[in-house]
């Protein structure tokens, strides 16, 4: 062991002469710092952590594209966005807490590990302070378990199981999209009206965590209303081919068929689904009825001209006419020449909703972020009146019930809003059994 | 009983699409005994052929309508595909509509250009290489292809429709007398099937009928006896090479309104074709092909609720189950030749 | 030294220097020189290069002494994972219990698919041996999420029981640590207008790694490495001989195996976390791949080939175009725009690009890998003496000429 001795006797030695410093020992978690990544210069560092391969890989680019948005609204830069319509007024334009901010990026690969790896790298390397973004459950779970860890505050993307502040919530961690339950609930009204109380629904759900979540939620709403269920399938995640899970439903005596995808898989099964002419067909003398529980437009181009008349819910979408959807559409418009998905409008309000608990915190420390935060009411970021609730970190606002257009008028133009259901009617006890298991933890600030 | 005709039907489907996709990897791989990892990226080329002709139909100009406006609320630019104004809005919108047809008689010659550029330009020096240098350029090359693909068409799913005349299924429920409804299929399925049958045909024929084809056989047998017999084999390969990339791809082009295409579909596609490739047993075209079926049809089966009762997710894993004990049962595969890679 | 010859001493020394010096090999541009950003001293990215080093070296085992191709060793890394993980959940965080769980039953998983897979032999025993594996991955990912947590991964929570930790009320998670001393915590030494960080978790994976080289030198040279090249190069020959190689060939694999577990063992102990995605066929292929990239049946080859793929995973895909415009902002207008463009397409989203195109290069310019690489620099260097490869040790007589590679 001598020898290692030697090195850093030799090192310290160099260190002295180069004059550049003294050997500081700090544990990771220690005493220099109040907190992890504390920014001490005159900027701070946010890490956008996006899929940039594999299959969300648009989505990503989207989402970093309205994180750069926001960032240069953050700055001062830009027409200032939705900073304008923003009920909280702690945000001057000049940074967050006067320190300008910058950014990194990575990529999650869609991916747990791939993601983690990602996000430590930000933190380890390169001194973030919050991480945001992702475009899969089970990604922001993991990558907000890691933020708990590491002591900084996790901004969730788009996520869309009830784990993300059901069983698996954190202190460090908050989400702003909605959840399968609230697309359960904002749905099952609209269904009713449209199809009846008397119908027999079918599921076909992808086979993991997120898809049995929102087969659960959906078929507990419907449920309640009066449908039955006839079958729920299970399909590989990724399937590609779902012709041989599609055939039997005319046959099972389902009416409806409720499709629990997302992203490729929604594309194709709802592609095949149509191409095996299901809505064309009459079961139990009724027009046979195709439900996508959550949409996405981006993803749903894929399926072209098979969306039309499909019903689903959708956190926020470009069309609304409010002032906030209207300035944000108009910035991102602008800058870039196309409107914002759903993916691109939550970033941006989370990268907003970050910054403005800071700046009203006073604090970069994830406890002052946290509990400015919790129990926050705001409006103006396209959702109306939105509410941080403290017990789970979800935030609960409108939701908004889609259907396919008959015949858009661009590429972007595929879905019609059909009805913006109340916060009040999809909100839930933080203690919902779908919801259970889980406990928030104290915040971590890594010191 | 109709349940279980249901599947054999969708079995069929998904076997040919397999078939189709081994007997493209069975003529490089097993037969030129290169490991190609970039086959899937050439079923995902030919795939994009189809998506790339119907975006050239739909090339349009655009006029702005002072009625209209788009999302920012500035006037609305209306778009009119070319072909229609040069051929007539009927005429023209029918030929967008057959894009996915269409797109065959284009993906040919770029799909054997596409198989000529990378045999000769890469290919070429790797066989007598270790397999495992093989594995490692063509994965790379795959990448590469795939990153290209991302740049311009984007990473989410492009819809590819069929045309209007194939929507809807066809009841062969009522044919056979049962209820209506019971067995019905999809018009495109039907025509897929039928391609698969039609090339898989004529793969055969030309290998088994044309002078060609028979010194591409004995080739394979002995390349170096044939080689010395003063027969340019090289060259016979190469066309080998195109004529397995325009299958792949011809394979790619038909299934694009089944499976909307993106950059990835190929590395979805290649584990499965490798698996049918070997299960059919090395270097043999009718095992690949007999494999492929096998596999779909199986497959199909274990999607049927009443065996995943039984047998809970065993449709995720069904094709790997059958695939190890066809190898533990039959050593070479279903109809593999002795001593091809297995060494 | 240790049973070696004074070559492999040599070598194993300057590896085990470079090993504990990685802190500042890795950390070579100072903070504000602006090439920073490709300084990849921080700790996720040591630890994962000398984990992988780990994976790749034990697969070398198998693929580059008996040439058998497995393509799916990613089983045993994820399943040495979920064996740590269970382990930290359901008896203590301290790492060592984990990583020898994780070792033995990655273990005994490659004993039962090792010896079915192995009665067959070239691109018959990679399909079994990827088939069992995308088995594992499939079940993981759906039917078995009681066990394994599914898309998420298995992670730890406040009520894991960890009997021998005792009841904590602490709010927070425990962490990984080695008899009280934390895997994530660092000492940061500031020099140089540098930050060298010395992780507790780097080190104990660098250690291991160590260990792990040491065994795989004596194996390579021990008589049951010569048994298992001669398996590659002709197993009929030993069959006719009358020599059963099969028990030869599943320790090969079993070894191998254990190797992958525990790296998934360090890995969960690194982060406690693991999911389904490492036992994906990618996974497999990726080991494969570092193994080719840096040079089959060599032993610094494979520790070369991970650390590159990860240095390129981690350090390009982080080039954003922002990046890119710092760097070049002092050309003109016009040219920044084209010049950034450019290099955009290979970094930040367009790192796979790089990733492909390195692949293509290096194996059609530099057959036989990165390490022939490194011998033909140092043959340029030397030129006119004698060339002596220290690097990789060949000794003559326990060398048989190089042969293809079977899959």
């Amino acid at each position: 062991m001598s020898n290692s001795l030697l090195t850093r006797r030799g090192l310290l030695k160099t260190s002295a002469v180069a004059g550049a410093g003294l050997a500081l020992p700090t544990i990771f978690t220690s005493g220099a710092r109040a907190f992890t990544n504390d920014p001490t210069g005159g900027t701070v560092t946010l890490g956008f952590n996006v899929p940039q391969s594999g299959a969300y890989a648009d989505e990503g680019a989207d989402e970093l594209r309205a994180y750069e948005l926001a960032v240069e609204h953050l700055n001062g830069g830009g027409d200032g966005g939705m900073l304008n319509t923003f009920s909280s007024k702690a945000l001057e334009g000049n940074g967050i807490l006067g320190k300008k901010v910058e950014y990194v990026t990575g990529d999650t690969q869609t991916k747990s590990d791939a993601a983690r790896a990602s996000a430590k790298s930000m933190i380890e390397k390169d001194g973030a302070v919050m991480i945001t973004g992702g475009s899969s459950s089970g990604v922001a779970i993991a990558v907000q378990g890691l933020c708990q860890e590491a002591g900084v505050i996790f901004m969730a993307g788009l996520t869309h199981s009830n784990d993300t502040t059901g069983k698996d919530k954190k202190a460090n961690g908050f989400r702003h999209f909605f959840n399968a339950y609230m697309s359960a609930a904002a749905l099952a009204p609209v269904l009713e009206k449209l199809y009846g109380k008397d119908r027999t629904a079918y599921h076909l759900t992808a086979d993991y965590s997120w898809g049995w979540t929102q087969e659960e939620s959906i078929a507990a709403a419907t449920e309640a209303m009066g449908w039955k269920t006839a079958e729920k399938v299970r399909t590989p995640l990724g399937a590609g081919d779902f012709s041989s899970y599609i055939a039997p439903v005319l046959n099972s005596g389902a009416d409806v068929l409720v499709l629990n995808h997302y992203g490729g898989d929604m594309v194709n099964s709802l592609t095949n689904a149509v191409q095996f002419g299901l809505r064309d067909k009459q079961v139990n003398g009724k027009n046979f009825e195709i439900v996508v529980p959550l949409y996405s437009r981006l993803m749903a181009r894929g399926a072209g001209k098979n969306v039309a008349g499909i019903h689903g819910s959708t956190n926020w979408h470009w069309s609304l006419q409010d002032d906030a959807s209207k300035a944000f559409v108009k910035s991102f418009g602008t800058k870039y020449g196309f409107p914002p998905s759903q993916a691109a409008h939550t970033v941006y309000c989370q990268t907003l909703l970050y910054a403005d608990a800071v700046a009203r915190g006073g604090s970069f420390n994830p406890c002052s972020v946290a509990e400015a935060l919790e129990g926050f009411e705001f409006d103006g970021l396209g959702n109306g009146p939105t509410l941080y609730r403290a017990d789970d970190h979800q935030c609960f606002k409108d939701v908004l019930v889609v259907r396919g257009k008959e015949n858009p008028t661009s590429e972007f133009d595929l879905l019609e809003v059909v009805e913006v259901t109340p916060a009040a009617q999809v909100t839930y006890d933080a203690d919902h059994p779908m919801f259970a298991g889980g406990a928030l933890g104290a915040c971590n600030p890594g010191a | 009983m109709d349940a279980i005709l249901l599947q054999i039907l969708n079995g069929l489907d998904k076997g040919s699409a397999y078939a189709l996709i081994a007997l493209g990897l069975t003529l490089i791989f097993g037969t030129l005994g290169v490991v190609n990892f970039a086959h899937g990226a050439i079923f995902m080329i030919g795939a994009f052929c189809a998506v790339t002709l119907s975006r050239l139909l739909s090339l349009s100009f655009e006029t702005v309508d002072p009625t209209k406006t788009d999302f920012l609320g500035n006037p609305a630019t209306i778009k009119t595909p070319y072909v229609e104004a040069w051929f007539g809005p009927e005429f023209g919108s029918a030929m967008i509509d057959w894009a996915v047809p269409l797109a065959i008689i284009f993906s040919i010659p770029v799909m054997i250009a596409v198989g000529f550029i990378m045999e000769r330009g890469l290919i070429k020096h790797f066989y007598k290489r270790p397999h495992a240098d093989q594995i490692l350029v063509t994965f790379g090359l795959a990448i590469v292809l795939q990153e290209v693909i991302k740049y311009f068409y984007g990473a989410n799913p492009i819809s590819t429709p069929a045309p209007e005349v194939f929507k809807g299924s066809f009841d062969f429920g009522v044919m056979f007398g049962f209820d209506p409804n019971a067995i019905i299929y999809p018009y495109w399925r039907m025509v897929y099937f039928l391609f698969a049958a039609v090339v898989i045909g004529a793969v055969f024929s030309f290998l088994r009928f044309t002078t060609f084809g028979m010194v591409v056989r004995a080739g394979m047998a002995d390349r170096e006896t044939v080689g010395l017999l003063g027969i340019d084999i090289d060259r016979r390969f190469t066309i080998m090479f195109g004529l397995a990339a325009a299958v792949a791809g011809m394979a790619g082009v038909m299934y694009a309104p089944i499976l909307s295409p993106n950059y990835h579909m190929g590395m979805d596609f290649l584990v499965l074709s490798f698996v049918v490739v070997v299960v059919g047993g090395m270097g043999s075209l009718p095992g690949a092909v007999a494999a492929g079926f096998l596999l779909g049809i199986l497959e199909s089966f274990a999607s049927m609720n009443e065996v995943k009762s039984i047998l809970p997710g065993i449709d995720q894993i069904v094709i790997y189950v059958v695939a190890i004990i066809i190898l533990l049962t039959r050593p070479r595969g279903l109809m593999g030749k002795r001593g091809v890679m297995e060494e | 030294m240790l049973g070696l010859n004074k070559t492999d001493s040599k070598f194993l020394l300057i590896v085990i220097l470079l090993t504990l010096f990685t802190p500042f090999l890795m950390q070579p541009f100072a903070a504000d020189s602006g090439l920073d950003q490709f300084n990849g001293g921080y700790p996720d990215l040591m630890q994962k290069v000398a984990i992988f080093g780990i994976f790749a070296v034990g697969f070398n085992i198998l693929f580059g002494l008996t040439g058998y191709l497995s393509f799916g060793h990613a089983a045993f890394l994820g399943m040495g994972s979920y064996a740590a993980v269970w382990m930290f959940k359901l008896l203590t965080m301290n790492v060592i219990p984990a990583i020898l769980l994780s070792m033995i039953v990655s273990g005994l998983l490659a004993v039962i698919i090792g010896y079915i897979s192995l009665r067959r032999s070239g691109i018959y025993f990679s399909i079994l041996t990827l088939a069992f594996a995308q088995m594992c991955y499939k079940m993981a990912y759906s039917v078995l999420t009681p066990i394994t947590n599914g898309e998420t991964g298995l992670q730890l929570s406040l009520s894991d029981p960890r009997i021998l930790d005792g009841a904590t009320e602490s709010t927070s998670l425990p962490v990984t640590n080695i008899f009280g001393l934390a895997m994530n915590s660092s000492y940061k030494l500031e020099a140089l207008n540098r930050v060298f960080t010395f992780n507790v978790g780097f080190y104990f994976c660098a250690i291991i790694a160590s260990i792990a080289f040491y065994i795989a030198i004596r194996l390579f040279r021990s008589p049951f490495g010569m048994m298992l090249r001669a398996v590659k190069s002709n197993q009929q020959r030993m069959n006719y001989m009358g020599l059963n190689t099969k028990p030869y060939t599943l320790a090969a694999f079993v070894i191998s195996g254990m190797y992958a577990g525990l790296a998934g063992g360090l890995l969960a102990a690194m982060d406690p976390l693991a999911g389904a995605d490492r036992m994906l066929w990618t996974a497999s292929g990726e080991v494969v791949i570092m193994t080719i990239l840096g040079g089959a049946g060599t032993l610094m080859g494979p520790v070369l080939g991970a650390g590159v793929i990860k240095y390129l995973e981690n350090i390009f895909s982080k080039i954003n175009e922002s990046v890119l415009h710092s760097w070049f902002h002092w050309l003109p207008d016009g040219l920044e725009e084209v010049v950034v463009w450019v290099f955009a397409r290979f970094t930040g989203e367009g790192w796979h690009l790089t990733l492909g195109l390195t692949f293509m290069l290096v194996v059609t310019f530099l057959p036989g890998g990165l390490v022939e690489g490194i011998k033909r620099l140092k043959k340029l260097t030397k030129r006119g003496q004698k060339p002596k490869d220290k690097l990789d040790a060949p000794d003559p007589e326990h060398t048989p000429p190089p042969s293809k590679h079977v899959v």
